[in-house]
């Protein structure tokens, strides 16, 4: 076996692998071509800045990690570490592991900034969030790009009751940064038998408050707004244009048909949930946002265009709910949550998964855009948001009174 | 036979269960044939002009019927039926004075 020292070695590789200089990579790139740039350096080499969109994979870690980023073997793939040494090593790797088309940047980090190219800090988890996170971070879909989006992200929670619980909690722990609880509700001793936010110790005290206290003990990096009102048609625009997602733990028609317009009305996506003894529902309302290329499906309106008349169709209160059963709806809505904020997966956009805790059964049903649809249709006739208490045939409140309990 | 899902709403006219069998053609008959067996059913599914209601949703296997030819839409052999009404949660609300 031939003997070659380090010059030797870089030579041979030089001659196998294919430079690219950063004025070509950025002449290709604006041409339209499409490249994965991997940086390949240490990590504390990578917080100081990097290539945007690079993907950041450390050299010990490359032919470990590269088929979780890149499965195209030929793809065009860009290796960069700080001056253009390690890359050329690294690449000639990739090349042996039969990626056809994998470049090293002349040059590295360090010329493509000295030809003046933009360049980003990222930010990065600090010590304590990478342990505390770790579990995510080995999630390919997620990894530490997808962590940060999670603590820079803000979801609001419609009530803070059988489904807001499990759902507050597990964003909570999820590292969502930023969590908007209202509810206007008491915690009272029949909410202890499905609502875990809150403890007997709880009982009197304003729900927003206690949830607070549950979800900084779970994550002190969350970031806990109360709003200890009803969401009436004054305020809820106000509220919600803050967010990214909405979570609806409302346990009336009213707010359910409110939260629907003002989230359509903002374009945000609304993951919807209701319970009823061992039964519920779920699924995601995405108004549709062509700026951002979002089509959008059917909405609540598209789904039921009308309400129940008032007492038609019976109430947890009246008929009871099977404690767990919000527990599992209310993590899936975070499931939900957490796969819209960071992009993975398939939301349950234009389904509704139906669960029935009696025969442990999950079934999903295909939901529909209707074209005729008073909100979201071709023709909408409601433009604003309306009384809500009197389109469901209440007493009306003009939206002022707190008539609507959240639980 | 089809199958028929039966929402926990209306499960107290089945007698509890929550999915029964019904021998019909097309929607239109299947409801029929359902509120013979279970009497009841037609009324709190069907609106005066014999629609089903505006808050609930027919879906034979995976589509609703207001997709296919609603109360038209032919039922199979082996066609899984669902009834799905909105359903809100907690509250109890007052009816409008």
């Amino acid at each position: 076996m031939a003997r070659l020292n380090r010059d030797q070695l870089l030579a041979l590789a030089r001659r196998e692998i294919t430079e690219i200089s950063p004025q070509a990579l950025q002449q290709r790139t604006a041409a339209g071509e499409s490249f994965t740039l991997i940086d390949i350096r240490e990590r504390d080499e990578f917080m100081l800045g990097h290539i945007p969109d690079a993907e950041f994979i450390p050299r010990g870690f490359l032919e470990l990690q590269i088929e979780q980023a890149v499965f195209d073997r030929t793809a065009p793939v860009v290796i960069y570490c700080a001056g253009g040494v390690r890359s050329v090593l690294a690449a000639r790797n990739l090349k042996e592991m039969g990626y056809e088309n994998v470049y090293s940047l002349s040059g590295g980090f360090s010329g493509w900034v000295n030809a003046g190219y933009e360049f980003t800090v990222p930010t990065v988890l600090n010590d304590e969030q990478r342990i505390r996170y770790s579990r995510h971070t080995l999630l390919p879909e997620l990894r530490e790009a997808g962590q940060i989006k999670l603590l820079e992200s803000k979801v609001l929670l419609i009530g803070a009751g059988g489904l807001g619980s499990p759902a507050a909690m597990y964003l909570a722990a999820a590292g969502v940064g930023t969590l908007g609880i209202v509810d206007f509700d008491d915690v009272d001793v029949s909410n202890l038998q499905r609502q875990l936010l809150h403890g007997t110790k709880d009982v009197g005290r304003p729900k927003v408050e206690s949830a607070a206290d549950r979800l900084h003990d779970i994550n002190p990096d969350v970031n806990v707004v109360a709003y200890r009102e009803p969401i009436t048609s004054v305020n809820a625009l106000d509220i919600i244009k803050d967010y990214d997602v909405v979570l609806n733990g409302s346990d009336n028609f009213p707010t359910r048909y409110l939260v629907n317009d003002a989230c359509h009305f903002l374009g945000k996506p609304l993951v919807d949930a209701s319970i009823f003894m061992f039964e519920g529902q779920v699924t995601v309302y995405q108004p549709a946002v062509p700026e951002l290329g979002i089509e959008g499906g059917p909405c609540y309106r598209c789904l039921y265009p009308d309400p129940p008349p008032p007492g038609e169709v019976p109430s947890c209160a009246e008929a009871g709910v099977l404690g767990v059963l919000p527990g599992i709806v209310g993590s899936l809505q975070a499931v939900e949550a957490i796969k819209l904020l960071v992009g993975f997966g398939e939301p349950l956009v234009g389904r509704l998964l139906m669960i029935d805790t009696l025969d442990q059964s999950f079934r999903t049903l295909s939901i529909h855009r209707d074209p005729n649809c008073p909100l979201c249709g071709s023709q909408p006739t409601v433009t604003k948001l309306i009384d809500y208490e009197q389109f469901c045939g209440l007493p009306s409140n003009n939206g002022h009174e707190p008539v609507l309990a959240i639980g | 036979m089809a199958t028929v899902y039966i929402p926990t709403h209306f499960r107290r006219l089945t007698g509890g269960q929550s999915k029964v069998t019904v021998d019909a053609a097309d929607i239109n008959s299947l409801l029929g044939a359902l509120d013979e067996q279970y009497p009841g059913i037609a009324e709190r599914l069907l609106d005066g002009d014999g629609e089903v209601k505006r808050f609930v949703n027919v879906f034979v296997n995976n589509d609703e019927i207001r997709t296919l030819q609603g109360m038209a839409t032919p039922v199979g052999e082996n066609d899984k039926i669902s009834i799905v009404p909105a359903m809100a949660g907690g509250a109890v609300l007052r009816r409008r004075s």
